[in-house]
Parts: C-alpha cells; structure tokens; sequence
C-alpha cells in the first residue's frame, strides 16, 4: 500500500495561546502565592513587617557593626566600656572567634603537630566523598580504605607516640577535633552495633535476647550526662591507684554505646515494618539466616528508617557537646572556656561566640540532614507516592 | 571459693587506700617529670587560656611556682581542668597531684574529704553588685529589703544569699540561672536591682556589662571564702613543699625580692634575703623539703612574687583590676602574712 500525504488532520498540536497577562511572570506567582485572598494579603503584609523588624538589625550586628580583627577587648567594647567603640555601638566580635580561632579548631594540641590533624581530616573527606556519591566506582575497596585503613592511621597520626611521631596526649584535644573525632567514632560504631543490637533483641535464643534487652534498657534509662559522669569521676575511685584509664577514650566509649542502645531500637522500628510474608519468602528460597537478613531483610528495614538514622546521628553529633560535664572541650566547650579569658571580655563576646559555635553545628547537621533527604529519595523505589 | 573473692577483694580495697594515702608524692613527681595540676576549666583571671591557647592565671601561676620549686623550671606542669564537682574526686584518686582551684577551706573538707589546705592564695568573699544609676543613695547590702537578687544556681552563693537575708530580716527575690551568661544577661538587662557572687567574681562580670561604670559593689562581704591549694592528706612532704612555695611567693614579696632583681638580690647582705635565696654557705632548708638550695629564686624567677602574680593576673596589669583589699601584705593593710622561712 503506497502512503499518501493526504491526511487533512494535523500531525502537529497547534502552540498554545500565552497565558493572559495576570497568570504569567512575576506578577501571576505573587498573587498565586502572596495575595490569593485577603486573609494571604493580610498574612504576607505582617510578615513583610516582621521580616523588615528583625533583619536588618541582625544583618547590622553580624556584618555591618562587627568587628574583625584586633588583639583585645577594645576592639569589641565600647568607651564607657574601657574600649574604643562610639556609645550605643553593638555588633559581633569576630576579632575574638579570629584571634581563638586555632584554638577552637584544635584545642591545646600541639601547634607545629596539627599538620597531622589536617592530614586526617583531608583523607578522611578525599575518602568519604566518593563513598557517598553513587556515581563513583569501587564502593568496595573505597569501604575497605575508610573502614579498616583509615581509622589506623587516623589513630597513629592523632594520638602518636609511632613512628616518628610525637606523642600527643588526649588531654590536649579540643574543639571541632574532639566533636569530629567523638561523633564520627560514636556513628562508625553505632550503626553496626544497633544492627546486632537490634537484631538480637528480636533473637529467638534466650540468651542473646534478653543481653540486648538489658543492655538497650539500661543505657536507654540512664542520661548521657551520668554516663559520663560516672565514667569520669567513680571509675577512677574504683581502679587502683595509679591505673587511668584516658578520659577521651572513656568518653568515647560511652558515647559509642549510648548511641549504640537507641540506634537499636530505630533499626528495630524498621524490622517490625518488613511483612511476614518477606521472612517467608526468603525461608522458601531456602537462605540461611543471614543470607535472609543480609540480603532480604535489612536492606529493606534500614531504607525504612534512615530519617530515624539521621536523627540519632544529629542527636549524638550535638550530644558529643556534653563531655564539657567531664573537664573535655568540644567546639561549644572550648568556646565558653574562652569567655573566661580577661583579654577579650565583653558584652558582645559571649553572643558572637556561641554564634559561631551553633552556626559551625549547624552546617555539619544541615549538611547531614541534606545527604539523607537525598539518600531517602534514591533507595524510595518500593513505596513511591 | 567465697572466702578467695572476699579475701581478693579485701586486698584490693586495701591496696587502693595504702597506695592513695601513702605514696610519697615528690618521687613521683619526679619520676614523671612533671607537676599534674589540677585547675578550674575556665574562670577569669584565675585560670583561663589565652589566644594560644596557653593556661593563664593567678592558679595557673602558683601551679608553675610549684614546677619551678621542684625542676626550677615553670613549665614542667600539666593542667588537668576541673569541674566543681570532680575537682575532689580527681584529688582523692591521685589524678592530679595538687588542686589550685579557688577551693574554699572549710574544716569538713579538711577532715572528710581527705585533704591539706596550703594556705590562703586569695582571700575571697561573697558580694553584692548593684547598678548605681538604678538605685541611687544604695551604698549598703542592707538597703537591699525586697531587691530582686540574680544568682547561679546550685553554688554556696545561694545558700549564703538566703543566710544572709534571713539572719539580717530582710524580704528578697532571688532570680535563679543555672548558666553564668545567662546570669550575666538578666543582670544587665534589669532583671534584677542586683547581682550576688564571689566578690572575685563580680569583677569579672563588671567587665561584660553594657555600662560598667553605672555598676558599683558593695562594701558588704557576707561570706568568708578563703581560697587556697589542696593536696591529699598523708604525705607531709609533698604538703610542705607546697605550702612553703606558697609561703616564699609572699615573702619574696614582703623582702622585695621580684622576678627582675632576684639575681642582684643574691648578692644582698641582708641576712633574711641572703637565707631565703639559699646564699648562705650552709644552707640546709632546700634540702629540709627535699628541693635544692635555690628553690626560692627558681620560683621567683619563673613567676615572680605573690604581688607580681597578683598585679599581673587579677590586678592592675590585668583587664579586672581587683584592688589587693584584704590580699595585701599584712604591711600594708592586708592579712597576707608570711611565715619566716630560717
């Protein structure tokens, strides 16, 4: 059959008239969004008032009337004050986060010794990185690296005392050090140990059930705060003299497994959440146990529960700001301590201080928050919506 | 079976108090090399860090003194930062080997808890800040009838406040915070007529205020706080040591001997500087403490007397200018006396 051109209907849809004016551009989005009834009239005009109430102050302090650089209190004080600001003046101290700043980085380590502290946060990033982007091949050696390689050197490099190194004792840590080092060790640990824990308390051997179970309850039960305080001044008193044990490792200690006990019952919520049938199933196929948990079940339950996950890891990175109770200095602690230093004390010192530190807080937990929404959105292949 | 547990166990608990009671602190000292030190985690003046991160202060420097009685050299000293409630603990467990804290002496912490007292670095006392502008004509802590009193909660300030007011008859509102910035922030703002800590204490406050000239402390000392050095109790040497270092630093003092003329003073002929600075030809009393015969000049040259530490930390070289008051020379109007050393 020959084909002919002939056919009158369109082969092409017509181009769609523009929209009229007031449904288009910028106008159209502000009624759509700003002004569709009057009660929205309304609410955008109070929020606009609102708005010009409270930035432009904010804006003044933190950028315009701040201070940047100085070696002391003057700079931030004003002449009534014994410094050298106008009457009335108020804005950030920067020049105090500036002249602290190593100091809130890395606490009392050693200064020409923090190349070491660099070296580790470097690898640390070059290996996480590509763990976390999908695109990038060789998960498994990648793993292997940043699980089992890297948490040796990082050991040898921060600590010392090997090869060459000199040793740096724990007591000198301080700052985003200790809550970086505190946090990612807690999280490292946590996650794996949650999973057995989880996985244990739903054990059909009594045993191990009811270990998990006392374990999860107990630490469950008693605050962060006694943990650590108990770590920190009982356990001295019970070991012989002479014996300490280091303060940083009983603090980490107890921060791993308090996180450890709640990772657990997140990781069970998700557990629960898997149907019968999925058990079953994989009972018919004939896998073992952990074949069936390895390869059925968790992959499942972990998706399930990764906003649980993350909470509990923004909880514990936030958390880590309590070894303070001890006499150890996180990145909040050392910044209070700092407050106490003669030299830079002011009005504005304490505010611009505990700015600094709740905005570096806030990016690493942003930053945490942002990988799992798109974490929680690539493995949602199941329960789309 | 049981019997072993029990007898293992008895063992242990008398190890633990043999070894923490009776070990002769000095040799360990020595051996580590360093002095272990126990100091408060941050106050101002007394020991904070500075923007290296170094440890300053009036305590920070008597726990160096100590280093530089033993070594003669300041710097062999490690900071422990103590909390208030672990100070005690990490004392009783041999953490640290001396608590220069500004911890109060009181009998029961003397006999209870285990410990020597040094003597009194810096005699403290608890006062009153009110704003001068707002309460004008106030110049006594007894006008202060149904004032509303900010305070930290949980310290032996707020026991003392309620002390003080009730004995005294008089209504007050205290305004209670657990952290001292917000303390600091409700004073300043007005919430309320006025302000109760160490009188230490207020200085440093006064200094992070909007308009501290407005702000005035008031005469009244409603509490006594002798703050001094502590070491556990059953090594006397260790003790003296301590408490002579404590002693020689307001000696040097009253003998005028500072960090900058102690190496002309050696050549001194007064006999009592002469003793002091060990230049006598048969000087025993270094040796007396178990230290060397220059222990003194060691102390004064690494930090320098106890006025040199004072003006330098907490007086007028610093930004708190803490008048001397009751911490000056016995000479001079103050009660720091100095025992002889001969």
């Amino acid at each position: 059959m020959q084909e002919h051109d002939l056919s009158w209907v369109r082969t092409e849809m017509a181009l769609a008239e523009k929209a009229p004016a007031r449904e288009r551009g910028v106008v159209a989005w502000l009624r759509k969004n700003l002004m569709a009834t009057p009660v929205d009239g309304i609410l955008t005009l109070i929020g606009l008032v609102v708005v010009a109430l409270i930035v432009p102050p904010i804006l003044n302090w933190v950028l315009f009337s701040a201070q940047w650089t100085g070696a002391d209190r003057a700079v931030c004080a004003t002449v009534a004050q014994g410094g050298s600001q106008p009457e009335g003046w108020s804005g950030a101290c920067w020049a105090f986060i500036n002249a602290k700043f190593a100091q809130f980085m890395f606490g009392r380590y050693t200064d020409s010794e923090r190349w070491r502290v660099i070296l580790v946060a470097v690898m640390f990033v070059a290996l996480l990185v590509p763990l976390m982007i999908p695109r990038v091949p060789r998960k498994g050696l990648n793993a292997i690296l940043l699980f089992l390689v890297f948490p040796v050197i990082a050991f040898f490099l921060l600590v010392g005392g090997a090869f060459g190194l000199p040793y740096v004792e724990t007591q000198l840590w301080g700052g985003l050090l200790v809550t970086l080092v505190l946090s990612t060790v807690g999280i490292a640990v946590s996650l794996p140990l949650g999973i057995l824990l989880a996985l244990g308390r739903r054990s059909r051997l009594p045993v191990v059930k009811a270990v998990c179970v006392i374990f999860i309850e107990t630490v469950r039960g008693v605050p962060l705060v006694t943990v650590l305080f108990m770590a920190s001044v009982m356990l001295p008193l019970f070991l012989p003299a002479g014996m300490t044990f280091d303060k940083f490792l009983r603090a980490l200690i107890g921060v791993a497994l308090f996180a450890s006990a709640y990772m657990a019952e997140v990781i069970r919520g998700g557990l629960q959440a898997i149907p019968k049938g999925q058990y079953e199933g994989a009972d018919s196929l004939g896998l073992t146990y952990w074949q069936k948990t390895g390869l059925i079940v968790l992959p499942q339950a972990l998706k399930l529960v990764i906003p649980g996950i993350v909470n509990t890891f923004i909880g514990m990175f936030k958390d880590t700001s309590l070894v303070y109770i001890i006499g150890m200095f996180d990145l909040l602690g050392i910044v209070r301590q700092n407050f106490a230093d003669a030299t830079w004390a002011s009005a504005q010192t304490p505010m611009s201080g505990l700015v600094f530190a709740g905005f570096v807080f806030w990016i690493f937990c942003f930053g945490m928050s942002r990988y799992s929404i798109y974490m929680e959105r690539r493995l949602d292949t199941g329960h789309k919506r | 079976m049981k019997n072993t547990v029990k007898v293992i166990l008895g063992a242990a608990a008398l190890g633990m108090a043999a070894s923490a009671a009776s070990a002769a602190t000095l040799d360990d000292v020595k051996a580590k090399g360093f002095v272990q030190c126990g100091v408060n985690t941050a106050l101002a003046g007394f020991s904070a860090p500075n923007d290296k991160g170094e440890w300053t202060g009036f305590d920070v420097d008597f726990c160096r003194a100590v280093a530089a009685a033993i070594f003669g050299d300041p710097t062999k000293v490690k900071f422990t930062p103590t909390n208030a409630k672990e100070r005690f603990t990490a004392l009783q467990s041999g953490e640290i080997d001396l608590l220069a804290r500004n911890t109060t002496w009181t009998l029961s912490r003397d006999t209870s808890l285990g410990f020597n007292f040094a003597g009194v670095n810096y005699y403290d006392g608890q006062g009153f800040m009110i704003n001068g502008k707002k309460l004008p004509g106030v110049n006594s802590a007894l006008q202060l009838s149904g004032a509303s009193v900010c305070v930290q909660s949980g310290t032996t300030t707020e026991l003392n406040l309620a002390d003080y007011f009730k004995a005294n008859n008089l209504e007050y509102n205290p305004v209670v915070f657990e952290k001292l910035e917000e303390v600091n922030a409700a004073y300043d703002s007005g919430r309320c007529d006025a302000y109760t800590t160490d009188q230490s204490g207020l200085y440093s406050i006064r200094l992070t205020l909007a308009a501290p000239d407005d702000h005035v402390v008031l005469p009244e000392i409603i509490s006594k706080e002798p703050l001094g050095p502590a070491v556990r109790q059953g090594d006397d040497q260790w003790f003296d040591i301590v408490k002579w270092t404590l002693n020689a630093m307001v000696l040097a003092e009253e003998l005028g001997i500072t960090q900058a003329n102690v190496e002309e003073m050696k050549a001194s002929p007064n006999p009592d500087i002469k003793r002091v600075l060990g230049q006598e030809a048969d000087s025993k009393l270094g040796a007396g403490l178990g230290l060397s015969e220059d222990w003194v000049v060691n102390i004064v040259k690494g930090v320098g007397n106890y006025g040199e530490v004072f003006e330098r930390n907490i007086g007028q070289g610093s930004p708190l200018k803490i008048a001397r008051g009751l911490n000056a020379l016995w000479t001079k109007g103050g009660i720091q006396y100095a025992i002889p050393i001969r």
